[in-house]
């Protein structure tokens, strides 16, 4: 294990808890927490409050009829569902998102590379591929971005970021991450809105990169 | 539920289900679904109850906790139709061992919470009901400054002296 100094913050904690938080942020809380005893011990503390407020909350009646078709059901065989293991540097709820397979990386020019794992309009989560000593393109977010080191690291503005470190960068923050010299630096990151790059050749291409 | 989990004893699961499956439909149909939809949901969260109890840890979590978790996978995966990033599963020794000064630790921690809970404003607790209910964006429970996130701050404590203890022998590596 590697020291973790950047955590999930806890409104991001508590919203995953809750249900609320959109798909690509909850894949990169269940990465991070997946590495971190901290962020697992400060979740599960969340879903003990959870769980008195399902203690607490209003009762409906139940029908007999669903008690009793349930507990015929007890016996029944268990749909399967592919359970994903960590592969190397990726958790798995990484290796979930990637159904098992090795990323898909497409070129992003100058060595850097993406592989997009999913994209709704709740917005993205992409896995990045940054070739050591080269910064990602100066970009600013329209909203939310999460980006958490997989391999290497990168610093930027606000901190060093190391394998396990979670980086929360809202609308405000214009930041130029660089990756570190050494391993080049996967991270996995999530934003729900496409970023803005400044730079006057990135943003040509991000209808075609989607990013 | 630890007669569920070791005996797989169905009167027991049966208690189980009349204390929580009336409180699970009625947190479900908060979100708008209708009875019927609710008794699915409901069935399904119990069922991974049953399923699932042999990974019940009651040095770790509360029986509450645990189903509030199990819930709240179960409806998201329902909602948007996609399977929901869950963490990884700690791998557990296969030991029985009962270590109760945990586990009593842990039910005093909830009764500290529950205590906290119960002074807090009316408008107070309408906010963390929302909150864990799932009704609070992410930047809304960032900006609703009366939610007592620090109440929570001694269960964490004692929830990570309890993962490093557990995850001692199995990190070595």
């Amino acid at each position: 294990m590697t020291d973790i100094v950047h955590h999930i913050p806890d409104h991001l904690l508590l919203s995953y808890a809750s249900g609320s938080l959109p798909q690509p942020f909850a894949l990169v809380v269940a990465a991070h927490v997946s590495m971190c005893d901290e962020c697992r011990a400060r979740l599960e503390a969340h879903e003990s409050v959870g769980g008195m407020v399902l203690e607490d909350s209003d009762q409906i009646i139940v029908s007999d009829d669903a008690k009793s078709r349930l507990m015929a059901r007890l016996d029944d065989a268990m749909e399967t569902q592919p359970i994903y293991d960590r592969s190397g540097i990726f958790p798995a709820p990484v290796m979930q998102a990637l159904n098992g397979l090795p990323p898909k990386w497409k070129s992003l020019g100058m060595g850097a590379r993406q592989s997009i794992l999913d994209e709704s309009a709740e917005g993205s989560v992409r896995l990045l591929y940054i070739p050591p000593g080269q910064a990602v393109p100066d970009h600013g977010h329209n909203g939310l971005e999460l980006t958490m080191v997989l391999q290497g690291a990168f610093s930027d503005e606000t901190g060093r970021y190391g394998a396990g470190d979670v980086e929360v960068a809202d609308a405000d923050l214009e930041h130029t991450p660089m990756a570190e010299e050494g391993e080049p630096c996967i991270c996995l990151a999530a934003t729900d809105a496409s970023l803005r790059f400044n730079a006057w050749v990135p943003r040509m291409l991000q209808p075609f990169f989607r990013i | 539920m630890l007669a569920v989990r070791d005996e797989r004893d169905r009167q027991a699961f049966a208690q189980l289900f009349d204390f929580f499956a009336p409180r699970l439909k009625g947190f479900i149909m908060r979100s708008g679904v209708t009875s019927a939809e609710a008794e699915d949901i409901v069935q399904d969260v119990m069922l991974s109850v049953w399923r699932k109890a042999s990974s019940f840890d009651p040095h770790r979590a509360q029986v509450s906790s645990w189903v509030y978790q199990i819930a709240r996978n179960r409806q998201v995966d329902v909602l948007r139709k996609t399977r929901r990033p869950v963490p990884e599963e700690l791998k557990q020794e296969t030991t029985t061992d009962v270590d109760s000064v945990q586990i009593i630790a842990l039910e005093q921690e909830a009764s500290k919470l529950r205590d906290a809970l119960a002074t807090l404003s009316d408008d107070q607790r309408e906010m963390v009901e929302k909150a864990y209910l799932g009704e609070l964006s992410h930047s809304e429970i960032q900006a609703e400054t009366g939610l007592p996130l620090g109440t929570i701050k001694s269960r964490i404590r004692l929830g990570l002296e309890r993962l490093r203890h557990e995850l001692k022998g199995t990190r070595q590596s």
